[in-house]
């Protein structure tokens, strides 16, 4: 890549203040993303949502880094305009679950041309929204862009949040589990859309999950972290061939078809790792 | 139990070894759980200045209703000379004046706490156990016991309260087992509502079915383990709604249906020098502000009781 | 079949229905039961032995309990309230000739309540815990731990015998009130249909200070509610959506956020409402304001057992009414209801 990295981060570090001290919730992550799909996986707790809403400003916490560039701007110390500027525009995120991400009382439809209205003329919304509802492969987007959110299903919402998210052209886009709150069967058709979607765009993608077997064939690359620093950093063609004993752990403890087992192995944790990773 | 996080001046002041007691993970009895939960609500709740403040508050009022004869020089309802010393003002010997019958305000106010105090405590003893028992037995029965004590419940609910309490206390005639009995009526649906609600979270849980299963009756289930579990939000509502209902009985006793003169009683007094307020201020303020802060302390203690027994914001 | 919304409006008939008779029961049990002879709670002190037999008749106090029930029942759905027996009118006409006074007083309570509270409770819900929310909390604690009565006494000694800003009890000055022709009810109203405009004026400066009182009373709850209703939805997904959208933070507030809370707000509204006119027992009673109110309070010191009742069915029915209406709204409204 001669061009420059979509993100740059440096020594990220992410801080709560509790009644209890203070929380160092993401500790001295670095990474760099160019035009690829990222994944970052870690359990409960380990920090990659934390790092994801630092990457939009939308995290509760104190973020500090060394780096923090986003196309070569500086994403630290944005004011509020500067932010609005970039959110809904260049970054974006997909969440979790449509059922809660989504606004009840409005409908899609204006859901959609409320975000599509950043890039677009008022004459143009309407149009836009629908396209980008066939381009997310909904069926009847007529009736869609009528609808409330509580008439789809989750698979349907999903996909609407996605074409939220992708409808101002992002440079880049997170997910942040989207694929979580979905049947396994709809999962795979959401994420073959968000794919095609990603590589006709050329954009950046950061997926977040738990699943390190679903990342592997969807992803370029895998961050894996855990108690807020990263383990490790790998190709995901080469996941196999893993090093770190919590990332060969993550992938032992999942069930295989091919490879039946008598007893499904625990993660045996180390306290080694919540140690201060040195790069 | 939320915040069950170690700080505050109250941790902070007990001493070691209690606090280890206290606090431990592996309690060896029953009694010490419970006394390490209730430390721990005690102290969140004390975290908060204003529920001190209303607790402070409540303390006074109590303590104002035990001591009444050490803190009052003249009685609230012997006058002393009925011409000379009418409408005193406040300050000298009667420190917040006298009325039009010679009594002193301030030792009204002080005995007018005792009746303040009957009447709530009394209300909350009808209204409570009744809406609780209500309220369970529909939760714990379901099918059409559910469903007809419900409609009884919502038909109560829809009521307006005041209007009807002061309808009740009109047709009964004044006087103070009226004015309780006619508060208290109107009084019971909330209780029921949550009685209700806190038994259909618990009916189908396994230690229950676990009782069930071991023969205990039906009474013998709702009594030991059903109503327990709607403590915590009962305390917190019974103790919100003590704040409307001093309001409502005083306003009972402003329109001359609580207790008759001359006993005591902060509505009546208002009412009492509404008359002659251009220029005896005194008569009518002084209690409306008596009013006004045990209210006041009701409604600081509820809402901290609410943060720690019941959080649902924070 | 039944159109859907006739079924609706069926339900929400037989629900009415249903809490009125509840209602009744209750009137009933009250008027006919707790005084130790019923007549005497119908008749004056000193009525003759036939004026007492007629009323035992007219009681259907021959029949058994529950026949009289349906008699009253009966009669109560006919408008036949009973005979007051302080003014000898039936007791509906009265009722019919107070109660606008009631509502145009409790209406602009509430309009103030509305129009102060709710922004009140979405800044201290936006700028929650700073000083700004917490006086507002304050303000809010304040009002609803006041009983109303007495400050609306205190407002009065403040504002209209210290200071002389405003006007004192009643609606116009003191005996004004017989040369306004009643049309509507409402002395503002009726003021201008007169062509009178001092009158009109001077109907308004009235107004001032219990609408001011019956206002604060409700903005205290109403606040404390839309702050914590709006707390509730600021905290939820699809507000970090838009914030991802870069949707601006009014637009959040006020499209995103307050869509969401605006059917349960007009729920609390309503029971403001309600309890405004409850209330009104107390606070026409302090000004002298003719309405509903100041007669059921007029009757008790009157002895006039009747007319408390029958105020007190009326003012039951309204607030049924409205309750019964915010349901119906409810479900209008919110989308995923319907």
């Amino acid at each position: 890549m001669t061009d420059k990295p979509i993100l740059d981060v440096e020594k990220l570090n992410i801080r709560f203040n509790t009644p209890t001290g203070i929380n160092h919730v993401v500790r001295d992550v670095s990474f760099t993303l160019g035009r690829e799909k990222l994944a970052i996986v870690g359990e409960s707790g380990s920090g990659k949502s934390q790092t994801a809403r630092a990457i939009l400003g939308l995290t509760p916490g104190m973020v500090s880094a060394q780096k923090l560039e986003f196309n070569g701007r500086s994403l630290l110390g944005l004011s509020n305009a500067e932010w609005r500027e970039i959110r809904g525009r260049r970054i974006t995120m997909v969440m979790q679950d449509p059922k809660y991400s989504l606004n009840p009382v409005m409908r899609i439809g204006d859901q959609l041309m409320e975000a599509a209205a950043r890039t677009n003329a008022r004459s143009a919304l309407k149009s836009r929204a629908m396209e980008m509802l066939e381009a997310v492969k909904i069926r009847d987007p007529e009736r869609v862009f009528r609808a409330w959110p509580h008439e789809l299903s989750g698979g349907m919402g999903q996909r609407v949040m996605i074409a939220m998210m992708l409808v101002t052209e992002p440079e880049l886009l997170i997910a942040d589990e989207p694929t979580s709150a979905l049947d396994v069967t709809v999962r795979l058709q959401v994420l073959a859309i968000l794919d095609d979607l990603v590589k006709t765009r050329n954009m950046g993608l950061v997926f977040i999950s738990h699943d390190l077997n679903l990342v592997s064939t969807f992803c370029d690359r895998v961050l894996v972290m855990y108690a807020g620093q990263i383990m490790e950093e790998l190709d995901a063609k080469h996941l196999q061939d893993a090093k770190h004993p919590y990332t060969r752990g993550l992938l032992a403890c999942t069930p295989s078809l091919d490879h039946p087992v008598e007893v499904l192995p625990t993660l045996q944790r180390d306290p080694s790792w919540m140690a201060p990773v040195s790069r | 139990m939320s915040n069950t996080v170690s700080t505050g001046w109250v941790i902070a002041l007990t001493p070691p070894q209690w606090r280890g007691w206290l606090l431990t993970n592996t309690p060896h009895s029953r009694w010490q759980a419970r006394a390490g939960r209730a430390y721990l609500g005690w102290a969140a709740f004390a975290r908060s200045p204003l529920s001190m403040l209303g607790l402070a508050i409540l303390v006074a009022l109590v303590g104002m209703a035990i001591f009444a004869p050490l803190i009052t020089v003249y009685s609230p309802v012997v006058s002393g000379d009925t011409v000379a010393d009418r409408f005193l003002p406040p300050g000298g010997d009667h420190w917040l004046g006298t009325d039009a019958h010679a009594w002193d305000i301030w030792s009204r106010i002080v005995y007018g706490s005792r009746t303040s105090l009957l009447i709530i405590f009394m209300v909350a003893i009808i209204a409570a156990p009744v809406g609780v028992a209500i309220g369970t037995t529909a939760g714990y029965l379901g099918g059409w016991v559910d469903t007809a004590l419900m409609r009884l419940t919502d038909a109560f609910l829809a009521l307006p309260k005041l209007v009807l309490a002061l309808a009740f206390a009109a047709a009964l005639g004044a006087g103070m087992e009226n004015l309780i009995l006619a508060i208290a009526i109107t009084s019971w649906p909330p209780y029921a509502r949550i009685a209700r609600a806190e038994t259909l979270t618990v009916r189908n849980t396994d230690y229950i079915a676990a009782a069930q299963m071991s023969g205990a009756s039906s009474f013998r289930i709702l009594l030991g383990h059903i109503m327990p579990m709607c403590m915590p939000s009962l305390i917190v509502r019974v103790t919100l709604d003590m704040a409307g209902i001093i309001l409502t009985a005083a306003g009972l006793g402003f329109l001359g249906l609580g207790v008759p003169l001359p006993q005591p009683e902060w509505g009546s007094m208002v009412a009492d020098g509404r008359n002659d307020i251009l220029n005896q201020w005194w008569v009518c303020t002084y209690p409306g502000i008596a009013i006004f802060i045990v209210s006041l302390g009701f409604n600081l203690v509820g809402d901290g009781l609410r943060d720690v027994l019941d959080p649902r914001e924070q | 079949m039944i159109p859907g919304w006739l079924r609706s409006l069926g339900k929400v008939l037989v629900s009415i229905a249903i809490t009125m008779f509840g209602l009744l029961l209750v009137t009933f049990v009250i008027s006919r039961m707790l005084p130790a002879d019923p007549v005497l709670a119908i008749v004056s002190d000193h009525a003759s032995e036939e004026v007492i037999a007629a009323a035992r008749v007219k009681l259907g106090l021959n029949h058994p309990l529950p026949v009289q029930f349906l008699i009253y029942i009966w009669q109560v759905m006919q408008g036949d309230l009973g005979i007051s027996l302080r003014t000898n009118n039936p007791i509906l006409t009265d009722l019919a000739h107070v109660f606008p006074a009631t509502l145009e007083l409790a209406t602009w309570g509430i309009v103030i309540g509305v129009l102060l509270g709710v922004p009140l409770g979405v800044l201290g819900a936006v700028r929650k815990d700073s000083w700004i929310d917490n006086v507002i909390r304050f303000i809010g604690l304040v009002g609803y731990s006041m009983p109303i009565f007495w400050l609306g006494i205190m407002g009065l000694l403040i504002f209209y015998a210290k200071l002389d800003w405003l006007p004192g009890p009643g609606r116009l000055d003191f005996g004004y009130e017989d040369m306004v022709t009643p049309i509507t009810g409402i002395m503002t109203i009726d003021t201008l249909l007169n062509n009178d405009t001092e009158m009109f004026w001077n109907a308004v400066s009235h107004l001032i200070l219990p609408a001011a009182l019956l206002g604060y009373y409700s903005l205290a709850y109403i606040s404390r509610m839309t702050r914590s209703l709006m707390l509730s939805q600021l905290r939820q997904e699809y507000v970090l959506t838009a914030r991802v959208k870069g949707v601006p933070e009014r637009r959040i507030i006020w499209k995103h956020a307050m869509g969401n809370i605006m059917v349960p707000l007009l729920t609390v509204i309503a029971l403001s409402y309600g309890n405004l006119l409850e209330g009104s027992v107390l606070t026409e009673t302090v000004f002298t304001w003719r309405g509903i109110g100041l007669y059921i309070t007029d009757s008790i010191f009157g002895q006039d057992l009747p007319a408390v009742m029958g105020g007190t069915i009326v003012v039951g029915f309204v607030y049924i009414l409205i309750n019964t209406l915010t349901d119906v709204l409810y479900r209008f409204l919110d989308p995923r209801a319907r």
